[in-house]
């Protein structure tokens, strides 16, 4: 490997295990391992050159990202007629006007619910399934197929699909529940609309962590998996000391996609299950935004939700790598 | 229906290339549907009838979408010239002073003549500003109405009321006779917009916001609209009316299917229904209450305006101007009348409907505009109201939670007044 390439050297063998995780970071850490690897790391000619093969990765970062967010935050501090005619500083005003609101507080409240229960269901019911597949033998993968398609489904279809389950007219489901004496009525009760929105986003992301957590399944060692079961005979014993430990990486991962995917993915399904119209309905705090900012117009309020919700995500990030993949074992 | 639209379409390239001194404007709408292929066939129309101009018309997605949509391009200088704006976000164009050109501007600078009195009352004044000048043009207009299952009625013994007494009365017979006497689509404007206009109620101060931004505040806890919700809450729990959110079809398909006696719906949803319905039907004015004095004036327009987007040549705003006096036109609206289920805005297009036959054929086309045509009074105009989208959000919100048991109708309309009062005061400072 003599291309620039090698400027994010690849783990090699049983010594790298670090770099699969911050190869980056090598670059610098890497010095005291010795004079051989730095003899093998190519030199760019001119030191102007690694940034001009970065530029373009960085610019649509900048436009699409950095962007953005600057005009986010400063607009979070106008408040400003939609056409943009006039413009007034009002300084915190808005974010005050929005943390006061109970209102708001109450989207906020609901949003955590939602996110942890459609987190927690989708990543233990998408591990439970991945478990018993990889142990079927016979036409596995007819199995896996059948569980893997939903995650084709946009998730506006997804949405289309639960509401037609939970139709107050026709939808099957609340048929079914009106058999156990439960009236379902989405849109019309908070609790009811809260229960479906969470069963279809939850039905919407089983198959995306069904995936990984399968492949990471295949990936543990038959090795590792028979000297186990000589040790210890309850299977269910050796899938807590054994086999999820070693599917934390994978488990990792898929824990943060499924709290972006709450946060954020669900707005489709939202939007559709409470057909354009929130009124007394459950919605997430992007849904919020998206009301106040394009809906009602309202610029510097909406951009004061979304500094919110970035502070949010960003604080989530530090949390989840601090202090969760600590306990993570990567090989 | 794609294949129709893309034939439109293609038309309408050709028709704009085969005129090549002709000047380009555009459209942007929230149209779908049908009544997006209605506009597309004007279009057509327009392009075919002269060759000075070519109109392309633009699709957006919904009234919100589109709204959102033209905001954004002006901001960038790329707006269309003519903008589709709906009923609830007018106060936000209106007041962005510099971002419209006048309607009626717009007509005499184009050297054509224009009369106020030519459009029916309770189109005139809901796009206009307060001296009565008209900013927006009044395009598709619609006015809540009830639409009457004649079997219930036949069944029950009962006649179609006029007033809220008189289905108060009739109610307990149609719930005997197996029926929901009562649903409707859209509390926000069919119950409370429209409440204040039909019984000729004032629903906020400034004149209801059309004289000024500053210091407008809602009047939602007048007794009368309290009084309004909490028959409506007994009604509910008698089993005289039925609520299924604020959905506007999961409340229409009661009626459709022929469970419900009477559903305030739209002038608007008559070609639709026509279809849908699996009963005869007919339909009425919107009640009012007998109780309430001076009540039984004219409800004022739903629906959407053109609106002449600025920052254009003149020779661009002499065609939207053209277009705008073809559409007014009695052939065009009587056309788009019939297409639509829409109501016609002036006078002659009423007129030649009546003498073409239409509402000896058709009599529920005519009970929207018949009601939009009764005596005004002085707060049944309309209202000019700032992030209304967003009050009407409160106002479903709160609804929705005396329905579900969550409130009470004297706490929500406390909330609605509070959390809307802070919204004019916001929009205040934007506009100001």
């Amino acid at each position: 490997m003599t291309s620039g390439t090698e400027l994010l050297p690849a783990p090699r063998g049983g010594t790298g295990t670090d770099g699969r995780r911050f190869g980056a970071l090598r670059l610098f850490g890497g010095k005291a391992k010795g004079s051989e690897e730095a003899a093998k790391r190519v030199q760019f000619s001119s030191p102007y050159l690694p940034y001009l093969f970065l530029a373009p990765q960085l610019a649509i970062i900048f436009v699409f990202f950095y962007w953005p967010s600057i005009q986010a935050i400063q607009s979070s501090f106008y408040l400003e007629d939609p056409f943009g005619f006039g413009s007034t500083f009002v300084g915190m005003t808005n974010y005050t006007d929005v943390l006061k609101s109970g209102e708001y507080l109450g989207i906020a409240r609901f949003t955590a619910i939602f996110t942890t229960l459609v987190t927690f269901f989708a990543l233990s019911i998408g591990l439970l399934l991945a478990v018993k597949a990889d142990g079927v033998i016979r036409g596995n993968a007819t199995y896996k197929t059948l569980l893997i398609w939903v995650y084709a489904i946009a998730p506006p279809v997804a949405g289309l699909i639960g509401m037609m389950f939970f139709d107050q007219h026709i939808g099957p489901i609340v048929e079914l529940a009106r058999w156990f004496g439960w009236d379902i009525k989405v849109g019309l009760n908070y609790f009811d609309t809260a229960f479906s929105m969470i069963v279809v986003s939850v039905w919407k992301q089983i198959p995306y962590n069904f995936i990984f957590f399968l492949s990471g399944l295949q990936g543990i060692p038959v090795a590792v998996r028979e000297a186990a079961a000589m040790d210890c005979r309850s299977g269910f014993r050796r899938f807590w000391t054994v086999i999820l430990p070693l599917l934390a990486p994978t488990a990792f991962f898929l824990l943060i996609i499924n709290v972006t995917y709450a946060l954020f993915d669900t707005f489709g399904v939202i939007d559709v299950m409470v057909k354009d119209k929130a009124a007394n309905n459950p919605i997430t705090l992007v849904y919020k935004v998206y009301m106040d900012g394009f809906r009602g117009n309202d610029l510097g309020g909406s951009s004061a939700q979304s500094v919110i919700l970035m502070l949010i995500v960003f604080v989530l990030t530090i949390f989840q790598f601090r202090f969760i993949e600590r306990r993570v074992h990567y090989n | 229906m794609f294949k129709k639209i893309s034939l439109t379409a293609i038309t309408l390239a050709f028709s704009a290339t085969s005129s090549l001194a002709a000047t380009n404007i555009t459209w942007w709408h929230g149209m779908a549907g049908r009544n997006g292929e209605v506009i597309n066939e004007i279009s057509q129309k327009f392009n075919e009838a002269q060759s000075a101009c070519a109109l392309t018309p633009v699709s957006k997605g919904t009234y919100e979408e589109a709204l959102a949509s033209g905001i954004a391009a002006f901001r960038s200088g790329e707006q269309p010239n003519i903008l589709q704006v709906f009923d609830a976000g007018a106060a936000t164009i209106i007041n962005a002073k510099g971002a419209v050109v006048p309607a009626e501007d717009l007509i005499i600078k184009a050297g054509h003549s224009f009369d106020r009195n030519a459009f029916i009352d309770g189109v005139r004044y809901f796009y206009a500003d307060s001296e009565g000048k008209f900013v927006g043009m009044p395009f598709n207009s619609s006015a809540p109405i009830m639409y009457i299952n004649d079997e219930a009625l036949k069944k029950a013994g009962v006649e179609a009321p006029k007033t809220w007494e008189e289905f108060e009365a009739a109610a307990p017979k149609l719930k005997a006779a197996g029926y929901i006497p009562l649903v409707q689509s859209q509390l926000t404007w069919q119950f409370t917009e429209n409440f204040f206009s039909r019984n000729n109620i004032q629903f906020a101060t400034n004149n209801n916001g059309y004289d000024s931004v500053a210091d407008t505040k809602l009047k939602v806890t007048d007794p009368n609209l309290v009084m309004m919700f909490d028959k409506l809450k007994a009604w509910k729990d008698e089993g005289y009316f039925a609520f299924y959110g604020a959905g506007w079809n999961d409340n229409q398909k009661v009626f459709e299917e022929g469970k419900a006696a009477f559903w305030i719906g739209s002038s608007g949803s008559f070609g639709g229904l026509q279809k849908t319905a699996q009963m005869p039907f007919s339909a009425t004015f919107l009640p009012y209450w007998n109780a309430i004095e001076g009540a039984g004036t004219n409800s004022f327009i739903g629906g959407a305006a053109l609106f002449a987007m600025s920052g254009k040549s003149d020779e661009e705003n002499k065609c939207v101007a053209d277009f705008f006096q073809f559409l007014t036109s009695p052939e065009i609206q009587y056309f788009y009348h019939k297409a639509t289920g829409y109501v016609a805005i002036t006078k002659a297009a009423y007129e030649l409907a009546q003498k073409d036959g239409y509402y000896k054929e058709k009599p529920v086309a005519e009970v929207g505009i018949k009601q939009l045509m009764l005596p005004a009074g002085d707060w049944s105009k309309g209202y000019r109201l700032g992030f209304y989208p967003q009050i009407r959000e409160i106002m479903e919100r709160e609804y929705g939670r005396i329905f579900s048991g969550e409130t009470t109708v004297k706490d929500a309309f406390d909330t609605i007044e509070k959390e809307g009062n802070d919204l004019l005061a916001r929009f205040a400072k934007t506009a100001g």
